[in-house]
C-alpha cells in the first residue's frame, strides 16, 4: 500500500532529489510493552470516570444550590454547574483522544488521489445529454422555440417582484425619510432634565456645569418616545461669556454664556456625552470626534466633519430656559439629502407638524 | 449475549441498507484517511463552537422574548428596580438571574460566539499561509470566506438582541453608516429599522435573522464545505512519501472518530469552564438601551473592532483643510463614513475572496496541489498575509485606542495620528520584513542541506587546521528542505507576432507577467544534488 509516487512536480531534471518515501515508523511504548498498554487503558478509564463525576456535579449543583435569594448565590450556582459541565465534557474528550493516541493505530496509511476532472467520456456524455434535453424541449436545436424561451425567461425574472415588492414595500413603514430632518423641539418648549423631565432655570446653570437635556413633554409621548429622544437630546452648558465666541448670525441663540447643542454626533450618531470643562471640548466616546463648545462646537479632532447643531435658546418669564425653535439643520450624521431637507422650508414644516 | 447483540446489529444494518444502500457510504467513509497536524484542528474548533452555539442557543430561545415593548423591571436585581426597559432586555435579565444555569448558558453562548469567529479567522489564516486554497480548493475557499462573513452577521445580530445601551449604540452606528450610502442609504435605513431608528420592530427582525436565517445558511454552507473536503481529500504537509497524488494519514474510523470526536468535548469543556469563571457582556451593568447615555472605554465584540477602528482612524478633515464630507448640488457625500465602513471592508474582503485566483494568475500553474507549502517557501504570499494581518491589527488597536491610551498613559490623539500614518506604512514594512525572514529561513535550509548540522565536535587536522565536524542531514530532513517547487516568473509571448500584428490578450498577459515577477523575481531555489555533491567535495 505504501508505494510512493514521485512528486508531481519533479523539476523535470533527472538530477533532482528522490523522494525518500515514508519515514520509518517507530512503535509506541504501548505497542511493545504490555504494562504500558494496561496503564494507558487505566488512564483512559479514569478520564471517562472524571466525566461521570462531572455530570453528577452539574446535576447536583442544579438541585442543591438555592438561587432564589441573592445575586451572589446565582453566581455561585452558575460556577458550580459550569465546572460540572467542564468536567463532564473534558473527561470524555481527553479520554477519547488519549485512547486514540496510545492504543489505536498510529501507523500511517497511504491512499491514492484521483484527479477531480471527470473522464472525457463522461464529459461528452454530459454534453450530449444536455444537448438532447435542449433539443427535446426546443430551447435550442433545429426546432428552437424562441418565443417560449423569451417569454419564459422574462416571466421568471419578473415573478420574484410579485413577492418582493409587497414585502419590501411594507418593511420601511411610511418611508418618510424627511423625518430625519426634524426633532420635536418647538418655539417656547422648555429644556428639561434627562431623564426626569424637570425644567431648568437659567440661574441653576452655573459656569462650567453641563446638563443632559430632553424636551418638555417627551416622557409623556405615547408613541415614538425613543425615536424622538434619539433625535432631540441636547447638552446644555454654561461658559464664561468671555470664553464664548459667538457665531455669526447666532448672536441671540445663547443666553449669558449658556449654550445648547445637539448631543447626537454628526459623525455616526453616538451621544457626545463627555465634556471637558477646562478646554470646553466635547468628546464622543464612540469614535472620539471632538467639538469645541466655545467656538460653535466646531470639530477640532476626529472623524466628524460638521459642528454639532446648535439649539437656539432663550429664557421665559419664569426664568426657565426655553427653545426658540427646532434645530435649523438636521441633527446627527450626514446623509444624501441632508441639505435638501433643510434648505426649503424647515420652518414651514415645523409649523405644519406642530399641530 | 454477544452473538445476540451481533445478530441484532446485523439485522438493523441489513434493514437500513436494503432501504438506503448505506453500505456503500460506510465502506467509502469508514477508512477514509486524514493526515495529522495540529493546525488542521483550527477548522474543527470553528465547527465545534458552532455546535455549542446551536445547543446553548436553543436553551436561550426558550427564555428570550424578542420584543421592544417597554416594561418596568420588577425582578431580583436591585439596581434595575423600576427601570423602564424593553421586554428583550427584561427577559435577558430574567434568564440571567432567575433561571438556574441561565446566566451560564448565556455566557457559554457568548464565549462560544467569540471562539467561533476567532477559530474561523485562524483557520482561514492557516489555509492562506500554507497555500491550501490552491487548485482544486478555490471554490471551497469561497465557501469558507462566505462562512466567515456569515459568522460576523451571526455575531453582530446576536450581540444586539439584549437591547442594552452598548449594543444599541452599536446599532445606531450601523444606522449612521447605512444612511451615508449615496441615494439609497436613507431608504435602506428605513427598510432595516421599519422607520426611524430605533423603531419597535428591529429586535424581532434581528432575532429571526439570528436564529433562523443566518444559522440556516451557515449550516448549509458547513455541509457544502465538509462535502468538498471529503471530495478533495485533505491536504497534507510536505514530507517523505507525501505527494500531490496521494494522501498519507490515519483512518476516519476509529482514529479520527476518537480524536476529532473527543476534541469536540474538549472544546465544549473549555468553553464551559471559561463561561463558568469569566463574566462576559454583563448587560445588567450597562442598562437598557436609551439614546442619551453612553460610557467611555466600551468596545464592541472583537470581530467588529476593526470597522470601529477604521471609523475612528478616518479624519473628518484631511490635513485640516480638505473636508471628507462633500456637498454638491445640494447633496451630501460622506467619505468619512463611506471610506472606513463601506469601501475599506469591501476592498479588504474582496481581496481575500479573490486571493486564490490572484495567485493562480501569478504562478500560471494548472495542476492540483495537495501538498501544503511551508510558509517560508512562498515568501511573497507569506509577506502579503502578514501585511494583511498587520493592517487588520492596526485597525483593531485603533478601535481600542482609548483603552490603550489609558493603559499606557499615552495621548489618545497622538495614538490616532500615529495609526493614521501607520496604516499606510506599517503593513508595507511588515510585508518587506516578513519576506526577508522567509528568504533567510530558506537560506538557512540551503545551508543545512549543503553542510549539515553543526555537531559541536572540533577536530584538528594533521596540518594543524581546526574544523567543526558537520553531520549531514538524513534523507527525510533533506527532502523536507529540497522538495519544494521552484517557480520562475511567467514568460509570455511577445506583443507582436512575426508579421508585426498586435496580439490579442497581450495586456492581460503582461499584467500576469508583472504579477508573476512581483511574486517570483526574487527567490531562493532549493539545493540540487549537483550543488550538494560540490559542497561535500569541498569539505574533504
Amino acid at each position: 500500500m505504501s508505494t510512493v509516487d514521485k512528486p508531481a512536480e519533479d523539476h523535470g531534471a533527472p538530477e533532482a532529489f528522490e523522494d525518500p518515501g515514508l519515514p520509518y515508523h517507530r512503535p509506541r511504548r504501548a505497542d511493545v510493552d504490555e504494562k504500558a498498554e494496561k496503564r494507558a487503558e487505566r488512564q483512559v478509564a479514569a478520564l471517562f470516570g472524571i466525566s461521570i463525576v462531572g455530570t453528577v456535579v452539574a446535576i447536583g449543583a442544579y438541585f442543591a444550590i438555592d438561587m432564589s435569594e441573592e445575586i451572589d448565590s446565582i453566581r455561585f450556582a452558575n460556577m458550580a454547574i459550569g465546572i460540572g459541565i467542564f468536567l463532564a465534557m473534558i473527561g470524555i474528550g481527553l479520554g477519547a483522544i488519549h485512547w486514540a493516541k496510545t492504543l489505536m493505530r498510529d501507523h500511517e496509511m497511504v491512499e491514492e488521489r484521483h484527479e477531480l476532472r471527470s473522464s472525457d467520456e463522461s464529459r461528452e456524455g454530459a454534453i450530449q445529454n444536455l444537448k438532447d434535453g435542449a433539443a427535446d424541449s426546443g430551447i435550442s436545436g433545429i426546432k428552437r422555440r424562441g418565443l417560449l424561451v423569451g417569454t419564459g425567461v422574462a416571466a421568471l425574472l419578473a415573478a420574484p417582484l410579485a413577492i418582493l415588492v409587497p414585502q419590501l414595500g411594507n418593511m420601511g413603514a411610511d418611508w418618510n425619510t424627511k423625518k430625519f430632518a426634524h426633532t420635536m423641539w418647538r418655539k417656547g418648549m422648555r429644556l428639561t432634565r434627562d431623564p426626569d423631565g424637570t425644567p431648568i432655570k437659567a440661574a441653576d446653570v452655573t459656569i462650567g456645569s453641563a446638563f443632559h437635556v430632553i424636551p418638555e413633554g417627551l416622557n409623556d409621548l405615547e408613541h415614538g418616545l425613543i425615536e424622538e429622544k434619539a433625535k432631540a437630546v441636547v447638552l446644555l452648558l454654561r461658559l464664561d461669556p468671555r470664553d464664548l465666541k459667538v457665531q455669526e448670525g447666532r448672536e441671540d441663540w445663547s443666553f449669558d454664556g449658556i449654550v445648547a447643542y445637539s448631543k447626537i454626533c454628526t459623525h455616526v450618531g453616538c451621544p457626545v456625552a463627555l465634556y471637558e470643562q477646562q478646554t470646553h471640548h466635547l468628546l464622543c466616546p464612540c469614535h472620539q470626534s471632538t467639538f469645541d463648545v466655545a467656538d460653535g462646537a466646531k470639530v477640532v479632532f476626529g472623524p466628524a466633519k460638521r459642528p454639532l447643531p446648535q439649539l437656539p435658546i432663550a429664557v421665559d418669564d419664569e426664568g426657565y430656559i426655553i427653545a426658540q425653535s427646532d434645530f435649523h439643520e438636521p441633527i446627527g450624521p450626514s446623509y444624501w439629502t441632508r441639505l435638501k431637507n433643510t434648505s426649503d422650508g424647515l420652518s414651514d414644516s415645523t409649523e405644519e407638524s406642530s399641530h | 449475549m454477544g452473538t445476540r447483540l451481533n445478530r441484532a446489529a446485523a439485522g438493523t444494518a441489513n434493514y437500513v441498507d436494503e432501504r438506503t444502500s448505506i453500505g456503500g457510504f460506510v465502506k467509502f467513509f469508514a477508512r477514509k484517511l486524514f493526515p495529522d497536524h495540529w493546525s488542521f484542528m483550527l477548522g474543527e474548533i470553528a465547527l465545534y463552537s458552532f455546535i455549542i452555539l446551536l445547543l446553548s442557543g436553543v436553551f436561550l430561545t426558550a427564555f428570550f422574548v424578542p420584543s421592544m415593548t417597554i416594561v418596568t423591571y420588577d425582578g431580583p436585581l436591585e439596581t434595575m428596580q423600576g427601570v423602564e426597559m424593553s421586554e428583550a432586555f427584561a427577559s435577558t435579565l430574567h434568564m440571567s438571574f432567575e433561571v438556574p444555569g441561565g446566566l451560564l448558558m448565556r455566557q457559554i453562548h457568548h464565549w462560544a460566539a467569540l471562539l467561533f469567529t476567532a477559530a474561523i479567522v485562524t483557520h482561514m489564516a492557516r489555509v492562506f499561509f500554507t497555500g491550501a486554497f490552491r487548485k482544486p480548493r478555490e471554490l471551497n475557499w469561497l465557501v469558507g470566506f462566505t462562512l466567515m462573513i456569515l459568522s460576523l452577521a451571526a455575531g453582530f445580530s446576536g450581540y444586539s438582541l439584549p437591547d442594552d445601551v452598548l449594543s444599541g449604540n452599536g446599532l445606531r452606528i450601523i444606522e449612521g453608516v447605512t444612511r451615508s450610502i449615496p441615494i439609497l442609504g436613507e431608504y435602506i435605513s428605513f427598510w432595516i429599522f421599519g422607520g426611524e431608528f430605533p423603531g419597535e420592530i428591529l429586535i424581532p427582525r434581528l432575532f429571526t435573522m439570528h436564529i433562523l436565517l443566518v444559522p440556516g445558511l451557515i449550516l448549509a454552507l458547513i455541509a457544502l464545505h465538509l462535502f468538498l473536503v471529503f471530495l478533495h481529500k485533505h491536504t497534507q504537509y510536505p514530507g517523505g512519501g507525501r505527494t500531490h497524488k496521494n494522501v498519507v494519514g490515519l483512518p476516519l474510523f476509529p482514529v479520527y472518530t476518537a480524536k476529532a470526536g473527543g476534541f469536540f468535548f474538549v472544546v465544549f469543556g473549555v468553553v464551559a469552564l471559561v463561561a463558568a469563571l469569566f463574566t462576559i457582556n454583563p448587560v445588567w451593568n450597562y442598562g437598557p438601551y436609551d439614546p442619551s447615555p453612553v460610557s467611555a472605554g466600551t468596545q464592541p465584540d472583537w470581530y467588529i473592532l476593526f470597522i470601529d477602528g477604521a471609523l475612528r482612524l478616518m479624519p473628518g478633515w484631511l490635513f485640516d483643510v480638505i473636508p471628507m464630507e462633500w456637498e454638491f448640488w445640494g447633496y451630501t457625500l460622506s467619505w468619512n463614513l463611506l471610506i472606513p465602513a463601506v469601501i475599506l471592508p469591501g476592498l479588504f474582503f474582496g481581496f481575500l475572496a479573490l486571493y486564490p485566483w490572484i495567485e493562480a494568475w501569478a504562478t500560471g500553474d494548472r495542476g492540483e496541489k495537495h501538498v501544503l507549502d511551508r510558509p517560508r517557501n512562498a515568501p511573497v504570499r507569506t509577506g502579503l498575509g502578514v501585511a494583511l494581518i498587520t493592517f487588520y491589527v492596526i485597525l483593531v488597536m485603533e478601535g481600542s485606542n482609548d483603552i490603550i491610551a489609558n493603559l499606557f498613559h499615552l495621548s489618545l490623539n497622538d495614538l490616532t495620528y500615529f495609526f493614521r500614518i501607520g496604516i499606510f506604512v506599517i503593513p508595507v514594512l511588515a510585508f518587506w520584513i516578513t519576506r526577508r525572514i522567509a528568504f533567510g529561513l530558506q537560506r538557512k535550509d540551503r545551508e543545512l542541506v549543503l553542510h549539515g548540522n553543526e555537531t559541536g565536535r572540533i577536530v584538528r587536522h594533521e596540518h594543524g587546521e581546526y574544523i567543526e565536524v558537520h553531520e549531514p542531514l538524513d534523507e527525510q530532513e533533506r527532502w523536507l528542505r529540497v522538495g519544494y517547487e521552484d517557480i520562475a516568473p511567467l514568460e509570455i509571448e511577445p506583443e507582436f507576432n512575426d508579421r508585426g500584428v498586435r496580439r490579442k490578450g497581450y495586456r492581460w498577459d503582461r499584467f500576469k507577467q508583472r504579477l508573476s515577477r512581483f511574486y517570483f523575481e526574487q527567490r531562493i531555489s532549493p539545493v540540487t544534488p549537483e550543488e550538494l555533491e560540490e559542497a561535500q567535495h569541498a569539505h574533504h
